[in-house]
């Protein structure tokens, strides 16, 4: 099955079940990708899961991402989700506006989604409400800030102890 | 004597708390694992990463395509040039660039022997666990050969940055097939005989079959990959269900244990060198003539000697150099079958010099989750085998 047909079936499916919480889709290269609603996001990925003929049973992965000039669409959750006996892939995503950073966990679903929601959370600031443990995972417990949001430097802005004269810091 | 002096049963439980590492020779890494313990019985851990990560996601936005290579080769750093070459494929899928047949070819055999390296240090390191040294200082001899194949390609050793967006950066010169010949007549002899060593081993079957465990259906929903989902009984390889760089024309075997536990993955890993060996000899035996990079001015740096006397190549110097070249805008992700399994890059480019978002998918980062739950009710010493079995690279782990 190509990807234009993959992304036709399996967008039909979740338009008869979630209607309207499915608000685009496209393709882009070898994945079909599906706009949702943060809402319908447990429900769906758990329907993707127990359908018996769409099975996506894996998540590949999991990441945040931000678009600062969206407005109220700020922040987003990329999921992929792999369906591994008929080699299917499919990507979702969601967003949310960054003064409300919040979206249902899907660890109920996968365990794998823990960490990296973690992930996810230390770098964007995202709330996945329902998460058993959500603590910072790569970055130190005491930062203040979500360092991957584009509005930090690459540089630690906060930090007075690195002076280094030669490259102007 | 006072009668109330005798000592009472302790009615509770009584259990302590060890900390394993960060900087424990062990664990081979920078990992920190708390555990609770039952005398030598795990009850509860807690594990705490983190410890090298290096912000390569925000470092990423920061650069230039071409600069984003030499930070892949950091993380998992036993076998980095199947992720310079996973990082290369990403970009190219962007851009819609053909790659000749014979630089796939050579990419083919650089990955598969960044595999064997991969798998001889998880293997041996495993032996070493569970005390036996010898195989491993043996081996690593073999590693070390490889390593100086790599040499004579790219010039360098353990971070490789191998390849071009678009090729290889040079065709293999006579000294590297040479030595890869040499390699590919001596290595099996030495490969069986490390197998004898510890395959059938009494003492190493007793140690490792059953320890660290794990079930298909519970591994696919950890998220497993690579040798340690196989290990378990599925046989889900990334060559085979989305081949990349020509791996449709060749024939090999995925090797898959039943149980999931240490010696499966040990097992699966050494089945697959003979396999990654398979590999390389029939792309040695079939390689096409052609040329060894694509046609692509605008990511391929010209020849050296053009550019001091050629305008348009000077222009296309400068223009890669400083991260101008012309990007179209999109997303992709690309993945490929690393030492550990699926190493994916996610790349959102919005047509600037540098990737808007760039993710990886770690395979270390989403299976070393399933720890605690696999080392539970075993013994500390059996914990130690199982972190090693699952070869978890810190680099990877922290990014």
């Amino acid at each position: 099955m190509n990807v234009q047909e993959l992304s036709e079936k399996v967008g039909e499916r979740l338009r008869n079940r979630f209607g309207e919480a499915i608000t685009h889709s496209e393709i882009h290269y070898d994945f079909p990708v599906y706009i949702i609603k943060r809402e319908v996001v447990q429900d769906l990925l758990l329907y993707l899961y127990n359908d018996t003929e769409l099975s996506f049973r894996f998540m590949t992965t999991l990441c945040g991402l931000h678009y600062p000039d969206q407005k109220d669409r700020e922040l987003g959750v990329m999921y992929q989700l792999h369906n591994l006996g008929e080699n299917w892939r499919i990507r979702l995503k969601t967003f949310f506006p960054i003064h409300d950073p919040t979206v249902p966990t899907a660890t109920t679903v996968f365990a794998s989604a823990n960490w990296q929601e973690r992930e996810t959370y230390d770098f964007y600031g995202i709330q996945f409400t329902g998460h058993p443990d959500l603590r910072r995972i790569l970055n130190m417990d005491e930062m203040t800030y979500f360092p991957m949001r584009k509005e930090y430097p690459l540089e630690d802005g906060t930090r007075d102890d690195k002076n280094d004269a030669f490259f102007g810091r | 004597m006072n009668d109330q002096a005798t000592l009472q049963p302790i009615e509770e439980k009584e259990y302590s708390t060890l900390n394993l590492g960060p900087t424990h020779p062990a664990t081979h890494g920078v990992f920190q694992n708390i555990l609770k313990m039952d005398g030598e019985i795990i009850v509860h851990s807690d594990s705490t990463i983190g410890y090298i990560h290096r912000a390569f996601e925000k470092l990423s936005e920061h650069r230039p395509y071409y600069q984003i290579t030499p930070l892949t080769d950091r993380m998992n750093y036993c076998s980095s040039p199947i992720n310079n070459m996973g990082w290369h494929m990403t970009v190219e899928k962007l851009i819609g660039a053909e790659i000749p047949k014979r630089a796939q070819y050579f990419r083919v055999i650089i990955m598969e022997l960044a595999r064997i390296t991969d798998h001889i240090v998880c293997d041996t390191v495993i032996a070493v666990d569970t005390g036996a040294m010898t195989g491993f200082l043996y081996m690593f001899q073999w590693r070390e050969h490889i390593y100086e194949i790599y040499e004579e390609i790219c010039g360098a050793r353990l971070t490789t940055n191998i390849g071009r967006i678009g090729g290889m950066e040079r065709d293999f010169p006579q000294k590297a097939w040479d030595k890869l010949k040499w390699f590919m007549k001596e290595f099996p002899a030495k490969m069986k005989e490390f197998e004898k060593l510890v395959a059938r081993n009494r003492i190493f079957m007793d140690r490792t079959i059953g320890g660290g465990a794990i079930s298909a259906e519970s591994a696919l929903n950890y998220g497993f990959t690579g040798p340690n989902l196989r290990a378990a009984g599925v046989d889900y390889d990334v060559r085979v269900t989305n081949p990349y760089s020509s791996y449709e024309d060749f024939e090999f075997d995925i090797p898959v244990g039943t149980s999931g536990d240490t010696y499966d993955r040990f097992m699966v890993r050494l089945e697959e060198i003979w396999q990654s060996l398979r590999i390389i000899e029939q792309a040695m035996k079939n390689m096409p003539d052609g040329p060894f990079k694509a046609d692509l001015p605008d990511f391929y740096l010209p020849p050296k000697e053009a550019v001091y006397d050629k305008m348009e190549a000077l222009i296309y110097h400068f223009k890669i150099v400083m991260g101008e070249a012309k990007i179209p805008a999109g997303e992709v992700y690309h993945a490929v079958e690393g030492g550990n399994g699926e190493l994916g890059f996610y790349l959102i480019s919005d047509g600037g010099r540098t990737p808007y978002r760039l993710h990886f998918r770690r395979p270390c980062f989403i299976y070393y989750q399933a720890y605690p739950e696999m080392i539970r009710g075993g013994m500390l010493s059996d914990a130690i085998i199982t972190l090693s079995s699952m070869n978890v690279i810190a680099g990877e782990l922290d990014a």
